[in-house]
């Protein structure tokens, strides 16, 4: 086991290398100067613009660019962003509000969506089946800007419930909707695969064996039914946390949410080259984590997998 | 609470009180199945009772009802069932029940063994857990008490390990464990009542002569009714004291074991016992008297045959061979074999980290044209990986193998050459459903062989075509339909015909009749039988069954943990089997008729006995 994940960890060198080499040649090859964002209208003397290169290593060939880059983040210096921030401190300060809205949009998925799509599994044909079906195909449809401008205007504008977007503090309250919208469209995919899982256990032989051992319906379906139903599911769970961590670029536009999503946004309209790399690259690495996270939790579903 | 054995008083069920009524009576009974919004008949008007210590089977063939009409006792159909009629379990009416009620008696009065304990059992739990459920369910214990008592259940079903056993996932059990586990399970709480669905259905011939020799010994012990489902005839003879044989919903006989073996009365109980493949019966009329040869093989006496009568058996055993012998000797094959392996292993190629796997190693066998060759043994011995690797599914790990005069051990599996080779091989495969495409009409599937081959086109493939369905016996105008509109001995049969097509030297079946139901199995083991004698193709014929290859095989080679034990022809294993390996197997095969089988199961102990 621990070699496993000992094993795991290294996969992630490679993967680090051959994303942040992907993500710097496409930086590299975006066209027009990059000093010319950092001055912005009025431009800069040559000296500057010279200075400027100098400092960001722009004059430098690609290779010799990347590997400084890389000498940079290997000793924990991920340089400063066009404004002369340091960007360890930007993304210090955005990721924690990105973790908190993932987190909150990944428990709301994954409650609402178990338990609706359990509870249709059970009554696959009825009422409550169908319905939520169409529901869900609809949340599926309808793209998620739509959703969540209209959820913005009615629940935040007109029934005033919430504040229609979010400030600097990024307080639980204050995310709920947007957490709402985020995780809306994963909760139709977690309910149709609950529903899909458990149609499939339901039926089982070793269901019916809890039954006939005398189990009363409700052990049946939470101890028997629901454990094995969830392997499928934790899966989807994983790769989502890893994508809800990657900052929702146009539900943080929504709503004003200071997180990693508008940051990356930003960096990528100013140009921002180190920026960008710096954010996709530690997003990177928190997906790595959590899809390893998500193989852990997998192999103690099912004691049928096991790593070695 | 109940006398609980379990609960270490001591009890035997010696000193329980004489059976009074029927533990379970059931009258007039009928299942439904809605389906289409109509309802279906499975079990129609259905009266039988079991008593305490008495084993009453079920038998009939799939689709009879026998096991809907045993889980409708527990309310365990699905929810497109209407049940009728009357369950009275200890005199109290089962399906007019409350939800609650129902749950008070399953598990604790009344307990299930299914059929395929892999699936049976929850694989995200250990057995222990679903043991101590069960208990801690019906009895108020406390934790340690539960595990106590689920440690000797786990002991009383004679696993070697319980300990382990308790703390082991199903998964990284053996079959036979893992039906005793759920039997463990099953008799949690003194049952009353134990209904057992096919629970030998899975299992290897020697475990499942464990798993009823289990039985055997729980029902007296724990005197309890059992219903016992099933569609072997063998295990039937074992276990059961008396019969209902059912046929599409109705029970169309019952009586004693003894009535039903002996005298059948129902056409369709005839027809079901004339179908058994019966070892020693073989194909002509010379029976072999398998439980004498094992006897004087292995110099054991029977108390219950007199030593005198064994002996005499004996010897007529040996005489025939004898006989068999001498006429062998005269036929000597003169023909290049057509299969020649020498010192072969084959090995299932390494994947990723999982290491190679050594399936088979030093084999040695030879396959002359015309000669049909039994491969037999349990799950594991390596036999369906022979049988592959001689159609190039597999390579060849070391040795020699020689298919219709070309060494095929060192072509790879897309070669040229290979290629050449399988238009030689034809090949039946176990399941027939899935072994043929779906979306292919079945002429199609019959003919695709040749047409790759090249051998015919046009009108001329359509005639072959034709005249192959006719071999086989199945009508012309079958040819434009599907799959999934034949039945399984049907499928089979296209089956047989499409590894037929290109005429092959050589055949290799595997397991072709282990899917089907006995009267199904008995029409197409005949079909294959008339088809080898008329187009003289030689046939390495995989099997775990021993009656099977009784009937068909001239020779017969025996695998055990990836070797051959033991090789000879069908007389001399059948008559005078040497390795103590094929005489456990061979003793191991119940006999569908209760005396011979008890003749058998005392020979199968002291077998056992002296080899431990």
């Amino acid at each position: 086991m621990v070699w496993y994940i000992v094993r795991r960890v290294l996969q992630l060198v490679p993967v680090f290398l051959g994303a942040t080499l992907l993500v710097y040649f496409l930086v590299f090859s975006l066209p027009g100067d990059a000093t010319a964002a950092i001055c912005g209208e009025r431009g800069c003397t040559p000296a500057v613009v010279a200075g400027l290169r100098e400092q960001y290593n722009l004059d430098q060939p690609f290779w010799i660019q990347y590997l400084l880059y890389l000498k940079g983040v290997l000793t924990f210096d991920l340089g400063v962003n066009f404004s002369g921030r340091p960007i360890a401190t930007i993304i210090a300060e955005v990721f924690p509000t990105t973790a908190k809205l993932a987190i909150m949009a990944l428990v709301i998925e994954a409650v609402f969506g178990i338990v609706f799509g359990l509870i249709a599994g059970l009554r696959k044909g009825r009422l409550f089946d169908s319905s939520v079906l169409v529901v869900s195909l609809i949340v599926i449809a309808v793209p998620i800007f739509v959703l969540g401008f209209l959820m913005q205007f009615l629940i935040g504008v007109k029934l005033q419930w919430t504040n229609p977007t979010v400030s600097g503090d990024a307080t639980v309250t204050e995310l709920l909707l947007p957490a709402v919208v985020l995780g809306l469209v994963s909760f139709a995919y977690v309910l149709r695969l609950t529903r899909t899982s458990v149609i499939e256990n339901v039926n089982a032989d070793y269901v019916r064996t809890a039954t006939a051992k005398g189990l009363s319906r409700r052990r049946v379906v939470v101890v028997h039914v629901l454990r094995n139903s969830l392997i499928p599911v934790v899966t989807f769970l994983g790769a989502d946390l890893g994508a809800l961590m990657g900052g929702a670029i146009v539900t943080e536009g929504i709503f004003n949410v200071n997180g990693v999503g508008n940051t990356l946004y930003r960096a990528v309209l100013n140009g921002d080259g180190p920026m960008v790399v710096s954010i996709v690259t530690f997003l990177i690495l928190i997906f790595c984590l959590a899809n390893l996270l998500v193989d852990l939790l997998y192999a103690w579903l099912d004691p049928r997998i096991r790593y070695a | 609470m109940s006398t609980q054995v379990i609960g270490g008083t001591g009890d035997t069920g010696a000193d329980l009180p004489a059976p009074q009524g029927p533990v379970l009576e059931v009258r007039n009974l009928s299942v439904d199945f809605g389906v289409d919004k109509k309802w279906v008949p499975a079990a129609i008007d259905l009266n039988y009772e079991v008593r305490a210590g008495e084993v009453l089977a079920i038998v009939g063939e799939s689709g009879s009802g026998k096991s809907a009409s045993s889980m409708s006792l527990l309310g365990l159909l699905p929810s497109n069932s209407r049940v009728t009629g009357e369950v009275l379990l200890n005199g109290k009416s089962v399906l007019t029940m409350s939800a609650a009620r129902l749950r008070q008696i399953r598990g604790n009065d009344v307990a299930v063994i299914f059929q395929e304990p892999m699936t049976a059992l929850n694989p995200v739990y250990t057995v222990g857990f679903q043991i101590i459920e069960t208990l801690r369910l019906h009895n108020e214990i406390s934790p340690d008490e539960a595990k106590q008592r689920a440690l000797r259940l786990l002991q009383m079903v004679e696993l070697p390990d319980p300990d382990k056993a308790f703390r082991s996932y199903p998964h990284q059990l053996s079959g036979g464990q893992r039906q005793r586990a759920m039997i463990a399970q099953s008799l949690s709480c003194d049952p009353k009542l134990l209904i057992a669905d096919e629970p030998t259905t899975a299992l290897d011939v020697t475990v499942q002569a464990e798993i009823l020799d289990l039985m055997r010994n729980l029902r007296t012990k724990l005197n309890s009714a059992i219903v016992l489902i099933t569609h072997d005839m063998g295990v039937v003879a074992d276990l059961a004291d008396r019969i209902a044989v059912m046929r599409q919903g109705r029970i169309v006989e019952t009586g004693t074991a003894e009535q039903i073996f002996r005298n059948p009365q129902h056409e369709y109980t005839k027809a079901l016992l004339a179908a058994v493949p019966h070892l020693g019966q073989g194909a002509g009329d010379d029976d072999v008297d398998i439980t004498a040869a094992l006897a004087a093989a292995t110099h054991t006496e029977l108390q219950t045959v007199d030593p005198g009568e064994l002996e005499r058996r004996a010897h007529d055993v040996l005489a025939q061979l004898e006989e068999v012998e001498q006429e062998a000797s005269h036929a000597t094959p003169g023909a290049a074999p057509v299969l020649e392996l020498i010192d072969v292993a084959i090995e299932y190629p390494k994947q990723g980290r999982v290491p190679a796997f050594r399936a088979v190693e030093d084999a040695n066998l030879t396959v002359y044209p015309g000669q049909v060759i039994g491969l037999v043994g349990e799950s594991g011995s390596g036999k369906t990986t022979i049988g592959r690797a001689a159609v190039g599914l597999l390579p060849v790990a070391a040795g020699s193998m020689k298919v219709v005069g070309t060494d095929i051990s060192g072509f790879r599996p897309t070669s040229k050459e290979l290629a050449k080779v399988r238009r030689h091989v034809g090949m039946v495969f176990q399941d027939p459903s899935s072994s043929l495409n779906p979306r292919l009409p079945i002429g199609e599937s019959i003919g695709e062989p040749m047409y790759l081959a090249g051998e015919a086109k046009g009108g001329e493939l359509q005639k072959r075509i034709e005249a192959l369905l006719d071999q086989v016996e199945l009508p012309r105008a079958y040819r434009n339909r599907y799959p999934h509109e034949l039945s399984g001995g049907q499928k089979q049969r296209v089956g047989i015909a499409r590894a037929l097509s290109l005429k092959p030297k050589l055949m290799v079946a595997d397991e072709p009749t282990s899917a089907l139901d006995v009267s199904v199995q008995a029409k197409v083991l005949e079909l294959f039988q008339n088809l080898q004698r008329e187009l003289g193709f030689a046939c390495l014929f995989v099997t775990h069954d021993l009656a099977v290859v009784d009937v068909l095989a001239d020779y017969i080679c025996v695998m055990q943990r990836g070797r051959i034990v033991e090789q000879g022809a069908r007389d001399q294993i059948l008559r005078n089997p040497q390795n103590p390996y094929t005489q456990r197997l061979l003793a191991a095969v119940p006999l569908p008729d209760p005396e011979k089988q008890r003749e058998r199961r005392e020979l199968r102990a002291k077998l056992l006995a002296t080899t431990d």
